[in-house]
This record gives C-alpha cells, structure tokens and sequence, in this order.
C-alpha cells in the first residue's frame, strides 16, 4: 500500500519535470522553426531594407549588445562595491538588514516604472537625450538589487574561517577581500551577471522611452546616440508596418538571435565558473 | 637558558555580548617554551587565544579589559595596528583551513601580503617551510596542486607550514590535531618540540597525554577562569586544585 503511495509519489514528479522540460523545448523548437528560415549571413550582417520587409538585423544586434555592455559596465562595479561594504564593512544589524530588505523589494519593481524613472532623470535631467547612454544607465538600474543580491549571497556564503587565516596571517582587511573573498565569490558574483545579463538584452520596457528607436539609419555613433535593439526590434515589426508575413517571419529570426545570444553569454559565464569551481573544490 | 617572559596577560576580562567568557585571567608565557592550555569545552581555551593575536575584535559586540604585554607592549592599546600584532602571533586553527588556491600559493600568500616581492625568496621560504612542517616529501611534485585536494592532516601540516613562512614570534595551536590520525598527531607533535628553539608556543588540547609530552607548562581553565598553573610535570603529579586533579584523572562531572 505504501509502496504504490511512493511509487504514485514519484510518478506525479517525474510527470511534472517531464512537462517543464516539455514546455521548455517546445518554446525553443518553435521559435526555431519559424525563425530559422530568415537566418542568413546577410540577415546577421546587413542593415534593414524595404520598410523592414528585407535585409538584415544587425543595427539591432548591434545596439543590444551595447546597452547590455553599458548596463553590466556600470551595474557590476557599483553593485559589487555595495555588497562588499554591506558584507564585509557595516556593522552587522537593523540598518543592514533594511537596506538587505529594500533591495529585495527594488528588485520587484515593474520595469517601465523604470523606464519613466529613466526617462525623467536620464533624458531629460541629465539631457543625456534618448541614448544609449541613457538606455544603459536605465538598464544598470534595473539590474543593480539582483547584481547586489547575489554578490551579497556569494559573499555571506564563503566561510569566516578563510578571512581569519587571512587576516591570521598579517594581511590588511582589504588584501583579504581582494585576494581571498573575492575570487571565492566569483563563481556567485558571475551567476548574478548571467541573470542580469539575460534580464537586460531581453526588456523592452525600460529602453522604450530611453534608448529605442523604431527604425534608424546606419549605426550609432556615440553613447548619445540612438540605437536599434532587438526586443524593440520585434515588437515594432509586429505591430506596424505594411507586410506582416514577411515582418512576423524576421521577428521570429530575431528572437533566435537573442536566444542564441543569452545562451552564449550563459555558457561563458558557466565555463569560467566551472574553471573557478574546479579548483576550489579539488 | 634564562627564561624570559614573552607574553603577560593581566586581569584579563572578556564579553561575548553580555556573556562574560573569561575571568580574570593572569597568565605568562615564556620565550623557547611551549605552554599548553586545557580544559572542558566551553571554558574559553579557544577564545583567549584569539585575544593574543587579536582576532576576537572580529565578533561582533565582543568587548575586552585588562592588559596583554607582548615583549612589554601592551597590543590593546588604540595605538597598535591589529595587523601588526598578527605578523608577530601566527595562529593554526582547529579546522584546518587551507585557501582554495595552490600548495605552493598557500604558503607565498603570507609573503606577498607583507609586501615581500623577491620571488626567488619567496620560492626559498616556500620550500624551507613545507621542510620544516615535514610535509614537503609528500608534495614536492606538487606544488601546483589545489591545496583542498590534501588530506586533512597534510592539510594542518600546510597551514603550519603557511604560518612559519612568515616567521612569526609566537604560534598559537587551537588544538592542532583534533582532527587527525595518530601518525599525523605524532608529526605535529615532534614538529612543535623542534619549533620551540625558535618560537614561543602556545597549545590548546584535550589531549591530556598531548600536553604531557610536548609542554613545559600546563594552565588549567574552566568556566572562563584559570584555576591552575604552573610546570606540566607538576600539575600532572601533583595538582594544587582538587578540581584541577578530577579534570586530569578523568573524573570531571
Ligand atoms: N563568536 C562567539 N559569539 C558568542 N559566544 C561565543 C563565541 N565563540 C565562543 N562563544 C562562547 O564562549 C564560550 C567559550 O568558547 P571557547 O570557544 O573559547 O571555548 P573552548 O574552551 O575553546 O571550547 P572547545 O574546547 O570546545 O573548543 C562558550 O560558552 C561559547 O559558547
Ligand atoms: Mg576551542
């Protein structure tokens, strides 16, 4: 009787991860197959033609590795630095943990709420203009609690044990961090980027009214300038435009484009963890 | 040889929080001899080591009085760089805990972070120390391994070794062997015995045989206070305390 009950147990399990996995290789199979067609050395390296009917993506690709460049370049030092000093420098207590406790909840945030934020401050504030500047700066914004998060969480996990034979040894606080928990960390610290890495070429939200533009001529020549973005990209051939067979087809290869993209970044990422782990444990 | 007293703990205090742990601690140790620290679990063997090299100011809401002269410097003082004080007390710690890094990187870590550059130098010491721990035939070819793939006693042996290359003035063991086999105790037993030409040694255990074979002297604490201390041979056979002959015999309780 109880045997069944186990056995019924693990079935329900088993089905549940079968059906996760399903759906899983069912998003990736579909957009494959529907964006695969569009796919051409062209289609990665020339710009579009025809009102978006022909030719190729790359402004957009090229625009969404810049703001994800520009986003992780400002997000990760200044997230970094934030959970080093509340890990390793503020007195442990009541302030911390409200400050731990913010965080967590900018991290629920709708992210047009900070795409206003973005547009408000950066745009029109600072005049940064709709730029990639302004873009990057929203998106780093974005990202910044889960850069801290699990900067935080790689920091707290690492054993007191290795800063005491560190410090036992004559080493300043700082050598400690810099040479002992930091590179512990790392492994931790990279998984919140690939998160935040993911996070940032896939909104669209936030780069609406800060960096996006619908259709531009050539490529940006400066952080100020306007770009094409891939996300954005999709949602305009969508819904505007004369052709939508042909336009719903090249959004399709723009999301194979940014699937391959968030799986490449990924599996660097994990490849220099697994080096990094490697070696940690043995 | 003359001895010389190195360290002098006096009317030492000390609070975790509101918990006081130790009790008015007086105690010397001496310069060539090595001095053994035991008593139940609890008692604060662990954490009035840790106020010699200053580390306890780690814990959050720990507070100290009194005073610890190192060669007559008292290292309480607000003017004394903790960092200072850890350079000339080297520590081994209970759980070995040797860095996710190289053998070899183990040891010349302690070298680069006191500004020594000369590797030629660093190599030497790095050599010269696993010798001196007595593991160096065990790892020579090696060196470039991750520490964590040692056993755990290799691994005590490396964390000594790292502790040495730094040439210390004092080493304290928080019981070096807790974790070890016999051979490996045996090692680390006849290691320290030649350490003590050049060191002042302090040894916590709960190894009674452990402290009669390598100490000079014996200090007995329990409940945060020192009930006893004087000659290991002396509190061995003939104890003052009655509580200190119950601890030794076995009949604590
Ligand atoms: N970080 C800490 N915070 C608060 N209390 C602590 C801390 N470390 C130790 N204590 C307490 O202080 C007392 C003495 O601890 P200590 O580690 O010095 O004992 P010990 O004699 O070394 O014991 P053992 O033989 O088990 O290692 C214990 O009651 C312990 O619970
Ligand atoms: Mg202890």
């Amino acid at each position: 009787m109880n045997k069944t009950a186990q056995n019924l147990g693990f079935g329900f399990l088993y089905l549940t991860m079968f059906v996760t996995i399903g759906f899983l290789a069912l998003i990736i199979f579909f957009i494959l197959a529907r964006g695969s067609q569009v796919l051409s050395w062209q289609f990665l390296t020339a710009a579009p033609r025809s009102g978006m009917t022909a030719g190729g993506v790359a402004p957009a690709i090229i625009g969404t590795l810049y703001l994800t460049a520009g986003a992780i370049i400002f997000a990760l030092p200044l997230g970094l630095c934030c959970a080093i000093y509340l890990c390793e420098y503020s007195p442990k207590g009541f302030i911390v943990n409200i400050i731990r406790i913010s965080i967590h909840n900018l991290a629920g945030v709708p992210s047009v709420v900070f795409g206003l934020f973005g547009l408000a401050i950066f745009v029109n504030y600072f005049k940064f203009g709709v730029s990639i500047l302004s873009g990057s700066l929203t998106l780093g914004i974005l990202v910044l609690p889960m850069i801290i998060s699990a900067s935080q969480e790689a920091l707290t996990a690492l054993p007191q044990s290795l800063r005491e034979a560190s410090l036992a040894l004559g080493a300043t606080k700082w050598q400690t961090i810099k040479k002992i928990v930091l590179p512990g960390a790392l492994p931790g610290i990279l998984t919140g980027v690939i998160l935040s890495v993911g996070r940032i070429a896939g909104e669209t939200a936030p780069i609406l009214f800060t960096a996006a533009s619908f259709y531009l001529k050539g490529y940006p020549k400066s952080v100020f300038s306007e770009v094409m973005v891939l996300p954005y990209h999709i949602y305009a051939l969508m819904t505007e435009g004369t052709h939508p067979e042909k336009q719903t087809a090249i959004a399709y290869g723009c999301s194979v484009i940014l699937l391959i993209l968030i799986l490449l970044v990924s599996f660097i990422a994990i490849l220099i963890r697994q080096k990094q782990r490697g070696y940690q444990n043995g | 040889m003359v001895k010389q007293v190195k360290i002098k703990a006096e009317n030492i205090d000390f609070y975790y929080g509101k918990h006081q742990t130790l009790k008015n601690i007086n105690l010397q140790l001496y310069t060539n001899r090595v001095t053994a620290i035991i008593g139940p679990s609890g008692c604060g063997k662990s954490t009035f080591l840790r106020l010699i090299n200053r580390m306890n100011e780690l814990v959050p809401h720990s507070r100290v009085s009194g005073r610890i002269l190192f060669d007559g410097l008292n290292i309480f003082d607000p003017k004394v760089d903790p960092v200072q004080i850890r350079r000339r007390a080297g520590m081994v710690f209970q759980k070995p805990n040797p860095f996710p890094k190289s053998i070899y990187e183990n040891i010349s870590y302690g070298l680069e972070v006191n500004n020594m550059t000369d590797k030629r130098y660093i190599e030497e010491k790095v050599i010269d120390s696993l010798k001196k721990s007595a593991l160096w035939n065990e790892v020579k070819d090696r060196l470039k391994d991750s520490a964590l793939r040692l056993s755990g006693g290799q691994q005590q042996r490396l964390c000594i070794a790292r502790c040495l290359a730094v040439e210390p003035e004092v080493i304290l063991f928080d019981e070096p062997c807790a974790s070890l086999d016999p051979i490996s105790t045996g090692k680390i037993e006849e290691l320290i015995l030649e350490l003590k030409q050049d060191y002042t040694i302090v040894i916590v255990t709960h190894n009674m045989q452990q402290a009669a074979r390598v100490a000079d002297y014996t200090a007995f604490f329990l409940l945060g206070e020192m009930i006893e201390y004087s000659d290991t041979q002396h509190i061995f056979t003939a104890p003052h305390d009655p509580r200190t002959e119950a601890y030794i015999t076995g009949r604590f309780g």
